[in-house]
C-alpha cells in the first residue's frame, strides 16, 4: 500500500472555537492509484489535502496516523516533515498561477530551490529540461519571468517542478479550477501521463468537479461535513453509488445531451452543518430522504463489497 | 443492497440539527465586526485617546476659559499638573495649558476639513481615473504625477508670502488641495481590480450610469478602505499643519500647536530651557497622530479577517 | 525602454514648467503689490523719495513691462541661472545665497535618507521574524513616524544640548570659528552636525521601519511563499525572496517621501539655526523677501525632481517586471 491515513483529525483554530474540518477519516491509496477526492465546498478535502503536506498556522493536528510505503509520515511537526516535502510528498497548488516568485526567472527559481534541498542543480537540470519538453513547453520558459507567461503555461511549470523529484504521492488542489475546458483536459491528460511515466507513484485530486475525476481517476472518495461517506472505483461511484449523499451529488450532474424542459435538474436541498459545532450521529442526516432512527449513532466506514466503502446504516445495515 | 425505502425526513432546509437557524449573512457580518472591533486591542486604546483628546479640545476652552494670549504680568510659572496651572506659562505669562487646549481644537479642525477635502479629492480623481480608464485615466495620472512630485511646502511659500491675512480655513483648504495625490492612486488601483468584477458588469448592462455605479456599487465595497485612508488623510493633515504653523506660515492670528512650538522658538525657550512651552503641544501632535495610525491598524485588522491575530 | 523613460521626463519636464510658472504667477495675482510692500520696508517717508524708489523698483524687476514680456524676461534669466537679488542679503544674488546653503542642507539629508533608509529597513525585515522585537519596533516606529520632526528637534536640543551640555545648541560651527580647512574646524562642524541629523534621522526611521515590517508580513504571506514551503525550502531562502519583493515598494516610496523629507529637514535646520536651506527659508519669511522665497521653491523644485528620476532609473533595474512589461512581452 502507497498511502495509509488511519483515523485522520485535523481541526481549524478560530477565535469562536475549534473548526471540526477533518474529523477522523481512514482511508488508502495503492500504488499507481489516482484516486479523486469530492464533495462540496466545506467539506474538508483541501484540509486533507493540505494537512498530508503542511498544516498552516491555523490547522491543529489533533489526532491519527498518516503512512507512506510503511513510513510514519510526522505531519504534526512542521520541521520534521522537511525531508518528506518535495521528495516523498508534494502538491501542485490551488494557486499555481501565482506560486511562483514574480521578480524571479523562473530557471533561475528551481535552481535555488533544488540546491536549497541539498540537490546539484546540474544534476538535474537534464531532466527538467526533458519534462518541460513533454508538457509541450519550450526550454526558454526557464529563462522567462512568470508574468511572461499565460495560465495555461504558468500551470504545467508548476506541474513540472512539483513533480521533479519523482515523490511517491502527489495532492493536486483544485489544479483546474481556473481554467477553461480545453486547458482542463490537457492538465488532466498532463497528471495522467506523469503517473504513466513514473514520475509519481500516487496521486490524490482534489475537485469538486466529478466529470473530471471521471476522466482520470481510478477511485474516487467522497467526503461530506469532514467526514468520509463513500469510496469506490470510478465506474461504480458514477454508475451505483450506495451512499444517498453520492447518489444525489450524482444526479445533480447535467447529463449531456438530456434536455431538461420535462426534467427538473434535482439538487440537494440544505446546506451543510456548521463544522463548529457538529451534529451527533451522520452528519447527512439532515439533508437524507433515507434518515431513519439509526441515524443518530454515526456510522463507520465499513468495507460493502470489494474495494468499495459506504459510512450509510441503510448501505451497511443497521447491525455493522 | 437494502433497497432504499424509508421515510425521507422532512425538513424545512434552513433549520438544522440543533434547530438553529442561521442568521443572514449580512446581519453576521455586521456583528461580527462589532465583535472584533470590541475585541481590538489596538483600536481600544487608540479611540480612547482620541476622544479624551477631542474631549479636551472641545470642552477644555469651554471650562478653562482663559485667554490663550492673555499675558499675566508675574513670573513665569513652572507647570504643577494642578487645575489653573496644568502645563505652566510662557515667557510672557501666557497659560500654556489654555494655548495647547485652543490649539487641540485647530489641529482637530484643520485634520478633520483638510483630510476631508483632501479624501474628496482624492476619491473623485480615483474614482474616475480607476473606472474610466483609457484617455481619461492618462491625464488625471499625469494630473496626480505633477501635484504628487511638487514639494508642497515650496507652492505655500510663494502663496503666503503674498497673502497677508489668513485664516484656519484656508490651511485647511490648502492642505486638502494638495495632500490628495496617494490617496486618489490607492483609490484608483482598488477601483481597477473592482472594476472588473461581475457585479459591476451587471450594473453597467442594466444600464445605470456611471456615476451612479461608482457611487453605489463600487464606493460601497470599498467603505472599509476609504474609511481608513481617510483616517491616515486626518493625520497627515495635522502634521502638515504643524509644520507649516512652525514656519510662520499658519493662519495669522489664532493658536495652534505648531504656533506654539514657533513662539517657543522664537522666544528662545531652548536657550532659556522653558521646555515645557514646547513639549506640550509636541505630545498632543504625537498623541492624536499615533492614536490615528494605531487605530488604522486596528480597523485594518478588524476588516481584512487574515490580518486578525488568533 | 525609451518610451517609458520618454514619458517620465515628459511629466517632470511637465511638472517643472507648471510650477515654475506658478512660482511667477503668484506674485502677480495676489492681493498686494510687492513693490508697495518693499518701498514701505525702506521707511521713507517723504512721497517723492518713495515715488522714486517705487520707479526704481519697478524699473530693476520689469514690472514696468508687459505680462508675456516679463513671462519671457523669467524664463531667459532661468536659464541664465539669474535667480534675482536677495533683500535679505542686502542685494546678494539669490544664487549665490543659495549655493552657500545648500551644502550644509545635503550634508543633513543624504546621509539621513540613506541611513535610516537602510537602518529601518533592517529593522523593520527583523521585527518580521522575532515576536519580541516586533512588540518593541512596532510601537516605537509608529510613535516616531507620528512625532513631528521640529518637536524632535527640540527635544533632542533640550536634553542634550541644553541639559546635558554634550552637543551644541545651534549653528553650523562655532560662532568663534572662521570656516578652514582645520581639523579643529572638522570637529566641530560635526559636532554641530549631529543633531540634526539625528532628529532627521530618527523620525524617518521609525516610517521606514514600520512600512519595511509590513511589507515584509505581506510577503511571507503570498502564495510563492506558501509554494517554496510547501517544497520543503529552508526558511533562509523565502526570506530572502520575501526581502527582495518587500524592497520594491520601499524604493518607490523613498520617491513619494521626498517632499515630506525635505519640509522636515527645513523645519529641522530652523530648530537649530543650522544654516542651510531651511534656516534661509525662515529668514525669507521672516523678512518678506519674495525673491529669495521664489528662487529657493524653483530650486528645491529642481532636487526633488532629479532625485525622483534617479529613483525611477534605479526602479527599473530592480524590478524585472517593469522591463518585461516595457518589452511588452505579457503573454
Amino acid at each position: 500500500m502507497s498511502l495509509q491515513v488511519s483515523d485522520l483529525r485535523v481541526y481549524y483554530r478560530t477565535l469562536a472555537g475549534d473548526v471540526k474540518a477533518l474529523d477522523g477519516v481512514t482511508f488508502s491509496v495503492a500504488d499507481k492509484e489516482i484516486m479523486g477526492l469530492a464533495g462540496e465546498s466545506g467539506c474538508g478535502k483541501s484540509t486533507l489535502g493540505n494537512s498530508l503536506i503542511r498544516l498552516d498556522g491555523r490547522m491543529k493536528y489533533i489526532g491519527g496516523s498518516v503512512k507512506l510505503d510503511g513510513a510514519d509520515v510526522p505531519i504534526w511537526d512542521d520541521n520534521e516533515m522537511i525531508p518528506f516535502r518535495f521528495r516523498e510528498v508534494s502538491v501542485v497548488p490551488q494557486y499555481a498561477m501565482s506560486a511562483m516568485n514574480p521578480t524571479r526567472k523562473i530557471g533561475k527559481m528551481v535552481s535555488e530551490l533544488t540546491e536549497s534541498r541539498g540537490l546539484r542543480f546540474r544534476d538535474i537540470k537534464d531532466e527538467l529540461d526533458r519534462r518541460i519538453d513533454l508538457v509541450g513547453l519550450d526550454r526558454d520558459v526557464l529563462k522567462r519571468y512568470p508574468i511572461e507567461l499565460s495560465g495555461g503555461m504558468k500551470q504545467r511549470v508548476v506541474m513540472v517542478i512539483s513533480t521533479l523529484l519523482d515523490p511517491s504521492l502527489l495532492i493536486a488542489d483544485e489544479i483546474t479550477s481556473a481554467l477553461d475546458v480545453s486547458t482542463q483536459r490537457a492538465v488532466a491528460e498532463t497528471l495522467v501521463s506523469f503517473r504513466d511515466h513514473g514520475f509519481v507513484k500516487s496521486m490524490m485530486v482534489i475537485t469538486h468537479d466529478i466529470s473530471i475525476l471521471y476522466q482520470i481517476a481510478d477511485s474516487i472518495l467522497i467526503m461530506y461535513a469532514g467526514k468520509l461517506a463513500e469510496k469506490a472505483a470510478t465506474s461504480t461511484i458514477i454508475e451505483k453509488p450506495l451512499h444517498p449523499y453520492t447518489q444525489m451529488l450524482i444526479s445533480s450532474l447535467p447529463e449531456v445531451g438530456v434536455r431538461y424542459r420535462d426534467k427538473k435538474l434535482a439538487g440537494i436541498p440544505g446546506s451543510p452543518p456548521s463544522l463548529l459545532d457538529p451534529p451527533t450521529g451522520c452528519r447527512f442526516r439532515a439533508r437524507c430522504p433515507l434518515a431513519f432512527s439509526k441515524c443518530v449513532e454515526e456510522p463507520s466506514f465499513v468495507e460493502v463489497d470489494t474495494d468499495h466503502s459506504v459510512a450509510c446504516w441503510k448501505v451497511a445495515g443497521a447491525d455493522a | 443492497m437494502t433497497a432504499m425505502t424509508g421515510t425521507a425526513a422532512e425538513k424545512s432546509p434552513s433549520v438544522d440539527d440543533a434547530g438553529n437557524v442561521p442568521a443572514p449573512a449580512a446581519k453576521r457580518a455586521r456583528g461580527e465586526f462589532l465583535f472584533f472591533t470590541l475585541r481590538s486591542k489596538k483600536f481600544l486604546i487608540s479611540i480612547s485617546i482620541l476622544l479624551f483628546l477631542a474631549l479636551v479640545a472641545i470642552v477644555g476652552p469651554m471650562v478653562d476659559s482663559t485667554d490663550p494670549l492673555a499675558q499675566e504680568m508675574l513670573p513665569m510659572r513652572h507647570p504643577t499638573l494642578d487645575p489653573g496651572n496644568w502645563f505652566g506659562t510662557t515667557y510672557f505669562g501666557e497659560d500654556v495649558f489654555a494655548q495647547f487646549a485652543n490649539g487641540l481644537r485647530a489641529s482637530f479642525f484643520v485634520g478633520f476639513l483638510g483630510g476631508g477635502l483632501a479624501a474628496i479629492i482624492g476619491m473623485l480623481v480615483g474614482f474616475l481615473a480607476g473606472y474610466r480608464g483609457g484617455w481619461v485615466d492618462e491625464i488625471l495620472n499625469m494630473i496626480t504625477n505633477v501635484f504628487l512630485v511638487i514639494p508642497t511646502l515650496a507652492v505655500l511659500l510663494v502663496i503666503t508670502s503674498y497673502l497677508q491675512a489668513r485664516g484656519v480655513m484656508f490651511e485647511a483648504i490648502f492642505i486638502g488641495g494638495t495632500s490628495w495625490p496617494w490617496a486618489a492612486r490607492a483609490i484608483r488601483a482598488q477601483t481597477f481590480s473592482l472594476r472588473s468584477r461581475d457585479f459591476i458588469d451587471l450594473a453597467k448592462l442594466s444600464g445605470r450610469p456611471g456615476w451612479k455605479v461608482i457611487i453605489f456599487e463600487i464606493a460601497p465595497n470599498m467603505s472599509s478602505y476609504l474609511f481608513l485612508t481617510y483616517i491616515l488623510l486626518f493625520g497627515g493633515a495635522i502634521l502638515i499643519a504643524a509644520s507649516l504653523d512652525f514656519i510662520g506660515l499658519g493662519p495669522t492670528g489664532g493658536m495652534s500647536l505648531g504656533l506654539m512650538m514657533y513662539s517657543a522658538v522664537t522666544w528662545a525657550a531652548l536657550q532659556l530651557g522653558i521646555w515645557w512651552w514646547f513639549v506640550p503641544p509636541g505630545v498632543g501632535i504625537i498623541a492624536t497622530v499615533g492614536a490615528l495610525y494605531v487605530m488604522n491598524v486596528g480597523l485594518d485588522e478588524i476588516f481584512n479577517p487574515k490580518l486578525r491575530e488568533m | 525602454m525609451r518610451r517609458y523613460f520618454g514619458r517620465k521626463l515628459f511629466t517632470y519636464l511637465l511638472t517643472f514648467f507648471v510650477a515654475a510658472t506658478i512660482d511667477w504667477l503668484i506674485p502677480r495675482f495676489m492681493p498686494g503689490d510687492p513693490i508697495t510692500v518693499l518701498v514701505s520696508k525702506t521707511n521713507t517717508l517723504s512721497p517723492t523719495a518713495a515715488k522714486a524708489m517705487a520707479d526704481y523698483y519697478t524699473q530693476l524687476f520689469g514690472f514696468n513691462q508687459p505680462m508675456p514680456m516679463q513671462y519671457l524676461n523669467f524664463w531667459t534669466s532661468l536659464f541664465h541661472g539669474n535667480l534675482g537679488l536677495s533683500l535679505y542679503g542686502n542685494g546678494t544674488p539669490v544664487t549665490t545665497m543659495i549655493m552657500a546653503a545648500v551644502p550644509y542642507t545635503l550634508a543633513l539629508l543624504i546621509p539621513a535618507i540613506l541611513l535610516s533608509w537602510w537602518a529601518g529597513n533592517s529593522f523593520g525585515a527583523l521585527a518580521a521574524r522575532r515576536k519580541w522585537l516586533d512588540n518593541t519596533v512596532l510601537p516605537v516606529g509608529y510613535v516616531l513616524t507620528a512625532t513631528p520632526y521640529m518637536w524632535l528637534a527640540l527635544v533632542l536640543s533640550f536634553l542634550l544640548a541644553f541639559s546635558f551640555r554634550i552637543f551644541p545648541l545651534s549653528g553650523g560651527y562655532g560662532f568663534n570659528l572662521e570656516p578652514t580647512l582645520t581639523w579643529l574646524f572638522f570637529t566641530d562642524l560635526a559636532a554641530h552636525w549631529v543633531l540634526p541629523f539625528l532628529s532627521l534621522f530618527l523620525v524617518m526611521f521609525g516610517g521606514w521601519a514600520i512600512g519595511m515590517r509590513n511589507m515584509i508580513i505581506y510577503e511571507l504571506e503570498s502564495d510563492y511563499s506558501r509554494y517554496l514551503a510547501s517544497l520543503g525550502a529552508p526558511q533562509g531562502l523565502i526570506r530572502k525572496y520575501a526581502f527582495r519583493n518587500a524592497m520594491l515598494p520601499q524604493i518607490t516610496g523613498l520617491a513619494l517621501q521626498l517632499g515630506v523629507i525635505v519640509a522636515g529637514s527645513l523645519v529641522t535646520e530652523i530648530v537649530f539655526a543650522y544654516p542651510g536651506v531651511g534656516q534661509l527659508v525662515f529668514q525669507a519669511i521672516q523678512n518678506e523677501d519674495y525673491f529669495l522665497l521664489q528662487g529657493i521653491f524653483l530650486f528645491i523644485i529642481v532636487g526633488v525632481l532629479l532625485a525622483n528620476f534617479l529613483v525611477d532609473i534605479v526602479y527599473v533595474f530592480v524590478d524585472p517586471r517593469v522591463r518585461v512589461a516595457m518589452r511588452g512581452g505579457t503573454a
